[in-house]
C-alpha cells in the first residue's frame, strides 16, 4: 500500500502545475541570503525557500547558550572597508554600508539573537525574494534537453505545492543532530533540548559526549555549579589556536581545560562512543559500562547482574555514577529530501556529514545543483573558513560568478592593467583582500598575462580547486602564462599536537620567506595553465601543482606587506625573473637617458615617459636618488651652489660614503634589462 | 649535357675557393653586342648566355640594367655570358620588335631559347643567379610541392644516392642562390630537391620551425636498406650560405668512423681541417665489436658537429690512464688532447655540444671561489635598485606641507566636490612610491596655486578608501581628476611634474577653446591679459579667427580644443568684425593667430585643412619650443 501511495503521489506531481524560477535557493540562512543578494544584483529570476517564518532559523535556536564565537571587531585602526572585513566574521557582503555587523552589536562575541535580527534586516532592506513557511520536503529531477543542465529540478513543499527550477542552490545548512546509538542511549539528553539554566545542574555530576565547541560551551555554562564534569569522545581535543582552524575548540569555550589540568575534578577522556553502554540504577544514577558486558547479561536479573568495568578494574576512570549524560555531537546535512536521481551522496571519512561536491561547489551527482554555506565545507574541512559566514560569503560569490558565466555569458569580472601595475596590484590585494585571507589556500587571485607580458588581466577570488578549468569556467583566456596568488600557513606549523609558541617561530628576513609559518601571501607562476591531470597528481596537502616558479612574501607581524625592501623588492625581482622584464620605476630624466642609449626601454618609461606621462619628481627626490647612486647627477653643480658652504663638506662626505657601498651605481642604471 | 658539366666542375671549384683572391685575367662583365644578328651568329653550341634586348636609347630599365651588369661577373663563373643586345630602331624582329619583349631577359643554350624571364623576377644579383641556375639545372634540382612527392623521390633514391633537401622561403633569395650554386657543383653526386612549401618544412623538422628562414637536410639514402623507413637525415644547423652548405656536404661525404692506428696527435681528418673537434673512442681488442658499435652510434649523433675516430689502444702505445675511454682533439693549434673517462654516450655528446661542461669538470678547485661570487650577486639582489622607491623612502622622514590639500574620505567626498566650482583630486596609495613622488609635486602645486579662487586641491588615499576609488573607477595609482561641480570633467594625462600640473589646472579653469565676444577681449587675450584666471599663465596663446561662414573649420577647431583641453591655451573669435581683426594681422579667416611671449609677436596662419586630426597635429607642432 505504501508503494502504491508513493506511486500515486508521483503521478500527482507529474500532472501538477509548477511555479518556475531560473534559480531556487533552499534555506534563508546566511548563505541562502548571500546567494539571493548576488542573484538579485544580477537581475536574475530566483526564489529562496525558508521553512521558518523568518530567516536564520538555525540561529534562533543555536548556539543554545547564545554566544556566537565569530569575532566582531569594532576597531582595527584602519578605514579600509575591505581590510576590515578580515576581522568582521559576521557580516554578509553587500553594497549597503548599514548592513555591517558592527552596527548591530558592540560585543566582540555577539549574541545569536543579533544574528537573527541582522539576517532579517539583510533580507528586508535588500528586498530579497524569500518565500517563508515553505519547507521543501522532496527534490527530484525531470529530464529535459532544453534545460540548462539537461534536467529541471522539481521541488515539493509541505503543502504539496510544486516548483520547477533550472538551477538549484542548496543552502540548507547542517541541522540534523548527530546521534550515537548504544544500549542506554535513551537516558542521554541532547544538546538541542538540554536545559540551559545552570541551577538545574547544581550539585550534579555530568558526563558530556563530544568534544566540539558545543560540548565545551555546554560545560562552560555549568562549570561553576556541578560536582564535576567529565567529557568523553573518540578524538583528542583540537585547539583552534594550534590548528589555525576556526571550527576547532576556541579559547573562549575552553575553561574546562583549565580545571582539568589544575586537577579541579573535571576531566577529559578518550574512547569510542560505539563501545559505550549506560545503565540506570534504582536511584536513577547513570553508570558507564561497555557494550561488551551487556551482550552477556541475563535480562531477567535487572541492573545488579550487569558487569561494570570497575568490577574487574577497580580504578576504572568513569566508575563514579553520573546524574546526567548530555550529547553534544554536532550536526549533519539532511540527505533525506533528495530523490535518488540527484545522487546526493555523503562524503567519505571525516567529511561524511557533508554531501559530496566538487571544488567548484557543484554536486558530484547532479549537474546544476550547487551546495552553499556550511554544508559546502567538505572542500576545506579543518583547513579554511568555508564552513563559516566569513568564509562562505566569498565562496558563494565565487559560485555566483561561475553561474553567471555558465548560464548568462557574463565572464568572470576582471580588470586589465599595463604591466607597470603588476607589483602594485598584487601588493594592494594581499594587503586588503578579505576573501583571500579568510579562504586561504581555497580562493586565489589569478593574473592572466597578455601577449609579450605588456599587460595583464586580474581576476579575484577564483576557487583554485578548478584551476585547470579556468578558461571554461571564467570565459577568460590564459594563453600566455599566469600568476596565482594565495595565502598559506607554513606547511608544518599548524596541527593538533604542534607547539605553536616555540622560539623563533616567526621569520623576519625576506630570504627565509619560504619558511614563514603564519599566514602569508604566496605567488605561483605557471607558463601554462595546469592541466586536470597535474591538478590530480599534486602532492597531498598542496593547494596547487608544482609551478614553474614560486615566491613567498615573508610573514608579517602586522599583516602589512608594504615594506619597500622586505616585501615589495623581493616580489618585484620574482616577477621580473618570471617575465624577463624590468619593473622598476624611473624618473623622467633616466627615461630620457635610456631613450638615447637603449633600443628597448623599461615598461615604466615606455608606458609613461614616452607617452608624455613621465615622472618628473622633485629636487629633494633627485637628490636622494643621486645620493643612493641610482641617478646620474647632471645637475649636481647647479644645486650644490645653492647650499650654504658649511653644509657642503658634510654632504660631500655623505656622498662618498654612499658611493662606497658595493652597488655599481651606473651599471645598475644603465644595465636596464633590454636583451 | 654531362660532358659540359665535366668541363665546368673543375673550373667552378677552382673559382669558388680561389677566385676571390686571384685577380681574373681579362675584363669580365657585360658584353655589348651591336646588333641581334651579330649576337645570334656568335652563339656557341652548348654555351649558355643570358641576353636582353634594348633599343639603343632606353631609360626605363635602368635599375634592372645595373643589377644585370653586376650579376654578369657572378654568372661568368658558371660559364654563362651576359649580353646586352642593342636593337636598331627599325628592327621589328622577334626579340626587338615587340614592346613586351623588351621587358624580358632571355636565356639561351646555343641558339635554343631555354627560358624567358620577366625583368621583375630578376630584381638583384641573388635572384638573377638563382633563377638562371635554376633554369639550367632543371634536371639536377627537382622542385617538389607535396610531402608525397618528397617521399616518392626518397624511395626512388634509396640504395642509389643521397639527397639534399632544401627549403627556402621564396625563390630568388640569397639562400636560394646558395642552394643553386651548391647544386651546380654537387648536382651530379647528390640529388637536390627544393621546395618553398612551408608545410614541407613543418613535416621534415622536429620542433616548431620558423617558416621565414631557410633549412637544409642531408638525407642519407644511399645506405638506406629498409624501404619502409625514411632515410636518416642530418640538418644543417647553420644559415644557408654557399660555404656552410659546402662544408656540410663535405662532412657528410667523410667516412662515418675513421679507424686509426697512430698517435692521436698526428691524426688529422677533414673535421679538424674544417674547424670541428675529433672524438677518439679508445678501443681494446677484446671489446672491439662493441666499441665499433658505440663509435658508430656516437658518430651518427655528432654528424656535422664533430668527427669520430676509433683508436685501437693495443696498436698504439698511449701514456694515459688505462681507464680513459675517450679522447678529444680540438682544432685549435697547440691545445693538448684531453683524455677522459665518461660513463655513457650521452656524456660524449654533451661533451662536444657543450664544451663548457668540460671546463667545469677541470676547474673543480676554482668552484669555491665562484660560489663566493655568487653570494655577492645574491646580496645585490637585496639592495634596492629602484631609484623612485629608494628616493621616496629616504625622503619619508621629511614632513610634507600638505595643509593646502583637502583630505577626502568616503564620507565627505561627494559633499566636498559640490562645494567648489572645480576640485582637483589626487587618487593615490600611501604605500606606493610613484604616488608619493607625485604627492610631493602635488604639494608644490598647492603652494603655487595658493590663493587661486575656484580651485580646490584634494586627495584620496585609496589604501584607506578602496571602495571610493573603485566606485570612481580608479584602477591605477596615481590618478588625477578634475571634478566640475561634482561631475568628473577631466583626467590628467600629462607629465607628473609641478609645472605641467599647475599649468593644466590653470588652463582647465576656462573652456577650451574660449569664445571671445569683442575685439577688445580678443586683443586682451592675445596680450595674455584676458581672461584674468590665466593672467599668471605665461604660455603661447592661440586664437582661431572665423568668419561666420566657415562653419566646418570652426567645428574642427572646437573639436581640437576638446582634445587639447588643459594643455593649450586656445581662444576663438567669430563675431561679425572678425574680418577687421584678421586684416590687422594680415590673414584671411579661417585663420589661427599665435601670440608668443605675452603678445609681443603675433603670427598668423591660414587654416587650410579643416580636419580635426590635422589641426591638432599642427597646433602641437606650432607650440614646440625652438630647438
Amino acid at each position: 500500500l505504501g508503494l502504491a501511495l508513493y506511486a500515486g503521489s508521483l503521478c500527482a506531481v507529474s500532472g501538477a502545475t509548477f511555479l518556475y524560477h531560473d534559480y531556487c535557493v533552499i534555506g534563508a540562512g546566511p548563505a541562502g541570503l548571500q546567494a539571493a543578494y548576488f542573484l538579485q544584483q544580477a537581475g536574475r529570476d530566483y526564489v529562496v525557500f525558508e521553512r521558518s517564518h523568518a530567516p536564520g532559523s538555525f540561529f534562533a535556536l543555536y548556539p543554545r547558550h547564545r554566544k556566537l564565537i565569530s569575532i566582531n571587531k569594532q576597531y582595527t585602526g584602519k578605514s579600509n572597508s575591505e581590510f576590515n572585513l578580515r576581522h568582521d566574521w559576521n557580516s554578509l557582503l553587500s553594497h549597503d554600508r548599514r548592513l555591517l555587523f558592527r552596527h548591530y552589536s558592540r560585543d566582540f562575541f555577539p549574541n545569536a539573537d543579533t544574528m537573527v535580527r541582522y539576517l532579517e534586516d539583510f533580507a528586508s532592506l535588500l528586498k530579497l525574494q524569500v518565500q517563508y513557511n515553505t519547507a521543501i520536503i522532496h527534490v527530484t529531477l525531470e529530464k529535459n534537453e532544453q534545460a540548462w543542465n539537461g534536467h529541471y529540478f522539481l521541488l515539493t513543499d509541505q503543502d504539496r505545492k510544486n516548483y520547477k527550477c533550472s538551477s538549484l542552490l542548496v543552502a540548507a545548512g547542517m541541522w540534523v543532530p548527530n546521534v550515537v546509538n548504544f544500549p542506554g542511549s535513551e537516558y542521554v539528553e541532547g544538546y538541542e533540548t538540554v536545559s540551559i539554566n545552570p541551577e538545574d545542574f547544581a550539585g550534579q555530576t555530568v558526563l558530556i559526549l563530544g568534544r566540539g565547541n558545543s560540548a565545551f560551551e555546554t560545560a562552560e555554562n555549568i562549570l561553576g555549579v556541578t560536582n564535576f564534569i567529565h567529557m568523553v569522545s573518540r578524538s583528542r581535543v583540537r585547539l583552534s589556536w594550534a590548528t589555525h582552524y576556526v571550527g576547532d575548540l576556541r579559547a573562549i569555550n575552553n575553561g574546562l581545560l583549565d580545571t582539568y589540568q589544575l586537577k579541579s575534578l573535571d576531566g577529559l577522556l578518550e574512547g569510542d562512543l560505539e563501545d559505550l553502554a549506560i545503565v540506570k540504577d534504582k536511584k536513577g544514577k547513570l553508570h558507564i559500562t561497555l557494550r561488551f558486558y551487556l551482550e552477556n547479561r541475563n535480562i531477567s536479573k535487572g541492573i545488579d547482574s550487569i558487569t561494570l568495568p570497575q568490577d574487574e578494574l577497580d580504578n576504572f576512570a568513569t566508575r563514579a555514577p553520573y546524574d546526567r549524560v548530555i550529547r553534544c555531537l554536532g550536526w549533519k546535512f539532511d540527505f533525506s529530501i533528495y530523490n535518488r536521481s540527484l545522487r546526493m551522496m555523503p562524503g567519505k571519512g571525516n567529511i561524511k556529514k557533508y554531501p559530496q561536491i566538487k571544488p567548484s561547489y557543484e554536486s558530484k551527482g547532479a549537474r546544476g545543483l550547487f551546495v552553499l554555506g556550511t554544508a559546502s565545507h567538505s572542500v576545506d574541512f579543518r583547513k579554511s573558513a568555508g564552513g563559516f559566514i566569513h568564509g562562505f560569503r566569498y565562496t558563494t560569490r565565487a559560485v555566483h560568478r561561475l553561474l553567471e558565466n555558465r548560464h548568462h555569458g557574463v565572464p568572470w569580472p576582471s580588470t586589465v592593467y599595463p604591466v607597470t601595475q603588476l607589483t602594485n596590484s598584487i601588493i594592494k590585494r594581499v594587503n586588503e583582500a578579505s576573501g583571500l585571507y579568510q579562504m586561504f589556500s581555497v580562493l586565489a587571485d589569478i593574473i592572466l598575462l597578455r601577449e609579450n607580458a605588456t599587460a595583464f588581466e586580474y581576476l579575484e577570488e577564483y576557487p583554485i580547486g578548478v584551476l585547470a578549468e579556468l578558461e571554461m569556467q571564467t570565459g577568460r583566456k590564459a594563453h600566455n602564462g599566469l600568476f596565482v596568488i594565495i595565502m598559506e600557513y607554513g606547511r608544518n606549523f599548524s596541527g593538533a599536537d604542534k607547539d605553536v609558541f616555540y622560539y623563533n617561530r616567526a621569520v623576519g628576513e625576506a630570504q627565509h620567506a619560504w619558511q614563514s609559518n603564519f599566514l602569508h601571501p604566496v605567488i605561483y607562476y605557471y607558463k601554462h595553465l595546469p592541466t586536470e591531470r597535474e591538478m590530480k597528481l599534486r602532492p597531498p596537502d598542496w593547494p596547487l601543482p608544482r609551478p614553474d616558479a614560486i615566491h613567498h612574501i615573508v610573514e608579517d607581524f602586522l599583516t602589512d606587506w608594504t615594506a619597500p625592501n622586505a616585501h615589495i623588492l623581493p616580489l618585484r625581482r620574482f616577477l621580473e625573473n618570471c617575465l624577463s622584464t624590468d619593473l622598476r620605476n624611473f624618473f623622467a630624466e633616466s627615461c630620457f637617458l635610456f631613450a638615447f642609449t637603449h633600443q628597448k626601454l623599461p615598461p615604466f618609461c615606455q608606458q609613461g615617459y614616452l607617452r608624455m606621462q613621465g615622472l618628473v619628481g622633485s629636487q629633494e627626490l633627485w637628490h636622494h636618488a643621486v645620493q643612493a647612486g641610482l641617478l646620474q647627477d647632471y645637475t649636481h653643480t647647479d644645486f650644490s651652489g645653492d647650499r650654504p658652504p658649511d653644509s657642503h663638506d658634510g654632504s660631500q662626505e655623505q656622498l662618498m660614503r654612499d658611493h662606497a657601498i658595493p652597488v655599481r651605481p651606473l651599471q645598475h642604471l644603465v644595465n636596464a634589462k633590454d636583451e | 649535357m654531362s660532358a659540359q658539366k665535366d668541363r665546368w666542375v673543375p673550373s667552378v671549384v677552382f673559382l669558388l675557393f680561389c677566385a676571390s683572391s686571384i685577380p681574373r685575367s681579362g675584363s669580365v662583365g657585360l658584353q655589348q653586342e651591336p646588333s641581334p644578328q651579330h649576337y645570334f651568329s656568335g652563339l656557341e653550341a652548348g654555351r649558355a648566355s643570358l641576353a636582353f634586348f634594348s633599343p639603343s636609347v632606353s631609360a626605363g630599365a635602368q635599375p634592372f640594367l645595373e643589377q644585370i651588369e653586376s650579376s654578369a661577373e657572378a654568372l661568368q663563373d658558371y660559364g654563362i655570358s651576359v649580353v646586352k643586345v642593342n636593337c636598331p630602331k627599325e628592327d621589328v624582329s622577334r626579340y626587338c620588335g615587340k614592346e613586351n619583349a623588351l621587358r624580358k631577359a632571355f636565356l639561351f643554350r646555343g641558339t635554343r631559347l631555354i627560358r624567358e624571364f620577366p625583368t621583375d623576377a630578376l630584381f638583384d644579383v641573388n635572384s638573377i643567379v638563382a633563377n638562371v641556375l635554376f633554369a639550367l639545372l632543371f634536371n639536377e634540382v627537382k622542385y617538389v610541392e607535396t610531402l608525397a612527392d618528397l617521399e616518392n623521390m626518397e624511395n626512388v633514391l634509396k640504395g642509389k644516392s643521397n639527397m639534399v633537401f632544401a627549403y627556402v622561403p621564396a625563390t630568388g633569395t640569397a639562400e636560394h642562390r646558395a642552394v643553386m650554386e651548391a647544386a651546380f657543383v654537387y648536382g651530379t653526386i647528390h640529388q637536390f630537391v627544393l621546395t618553398t612549401e612551408a608545410a614541407l618544412l613543418k613535416a621534415t623538422s622536429h620542433d616548431d620551425p620558423d617558416v621565414s628562414s631557410a633549412w637544409l637536410l642531408f638525407c642519407h639514402c644511399q645506405q638506406a636498406t629498409d624501404p619502409a623507413q625514411p632515410c636518416r637525415r642530418t640538418a644543417l644547423g647553420q644559415p644557408l650560405t654557399l660555404l656552410n652548405i659546402h662544408r656540410h656536404l663535405k662532412l657528410m661525404g667523410a667516412p662515418l668512423v675513421t679507424e686509426v692506428a697512430e698517435d692521436p696527435e698526428k691524426v688529422s681528418t677533414v673535421h679538424l681541417q674544417l674547424g670541428l673537434p675529433l672524438v677518439f673512442i679508445l678501443s681494446h681488442k677484446e671489446t672491439y665489436e662493441a666499441d665499433r658499435r658505440t663509435a658508430e652510434f656516437v658518430a651518427w649523433q655528432l654528424l656535422g658537429k664533430a668527427g669520430v675516430a676509433l683508436l685501437s689502444r693495443d696498436l698504439v702505445d698511449l701514456n694515459v690512464l688505462h681507464r680513459s675511454n675517450i679522447a678529444l682533439k680540438t682544432p685549435d693549434e697547440g691545445m693538448p688532447i684531453q683524455y677522459l673517462v665518461l660513463e655513457d654516450t650521452d656524456e660524449v655528446i654533451t661533451l662536444v655540444e657543450d664544451k663548457n661542461k668540460v671546463k667545469q669538470i677541470q676547474e673543480d678547485e676554482q668552484e669555491e671561489e665562484g660560489e663566493e661570487e655568487d653570494e655577492k650577486e645574491n646580496n645585490n639582489q637585496d639592495i634596492q635598485d629602484d631609484q623612485v622607491v629608494e628616493a621616496v623612502s629616504r625622503d619619508k622622514k621629511r614632513e610634507l606641507p600638505l595643509e593646502q590639500i583637502l583630505v577626502l574620505t568616503e564620507e565627505n567626498f561627494h559633499s566636498s566636490l559640490l562645494e567648489a566650482a572645480r576640485t582637483v583630486v589626487l587618487f593615490y596609495a600611501s604605500w606606493e612610491a610613484v604616488s608619493l613622488a607625485v604627492l610631493r609635486s602635488y604639494s608644490d602645486v598647492a603652494a603655487h596655486l595658493k590663493g587661486t579662487s575656484g580651485v580646490v586641491l584634494s586627495r584620496v588615499n585609496c589604501w584607506d578608501w578602496p571602495g571610493l576609488c573603485s566606485q570612481e573607477n580608479v584602477t591605477q595609482f596615481p590618478t588625477i581628476r578634475i571634478y566640475k561641480e561634482g561631475q568628473q570633467s577631466a583626467t590628467y594625462d600629462g607629465m607628473w611634474g609641478t609645472e605641467e600640473l599647475s599649468s593644466f589646472i590653470l588652463l582647465s579653469q576656462v573652456s577650451c577653446p574660449l569664445k571671445l565676444a569683442t575685439v577688445d577681449e580678443a586683443e586682451g587675450y592675445l596680450r595674455g591679459e584676458f581672461p584674468s584666471e590665466l593672467s599668471s599663465h605665461r604660455h603661447t596663446s592661440l586664437l582661431g579667427v572665423f568668419s561666420t561662414a566657415t562653419g566646418e573649420a570652426r567645428e574642427a577647431f572646437e573639436e581640437a580644443g576638446n582634445i587639447l583641453s588643459g594643455h593649450v591655451r586656445m581662444g576663438m573669435y567669430f563675431e561679425d568684425d572678425a574680418l577687421a581683426l584678421s586684416r590687422k594681422y594680415s590673414v584671411s579667416p579661417p585663420a589661427l593667430l599665435l601670440a608668443r611671449s605675452g603678445g609681443r609677436s603675433v603670427e598668423g596662419i591660414t587654416l587650410s585643412k579643416p580636419s580635426v586630426q590635422d589641426m591638432v597635429q599642427m597646433i602641437r607642432y606650432e607650440l614646440l619650443d625652438v630647438f
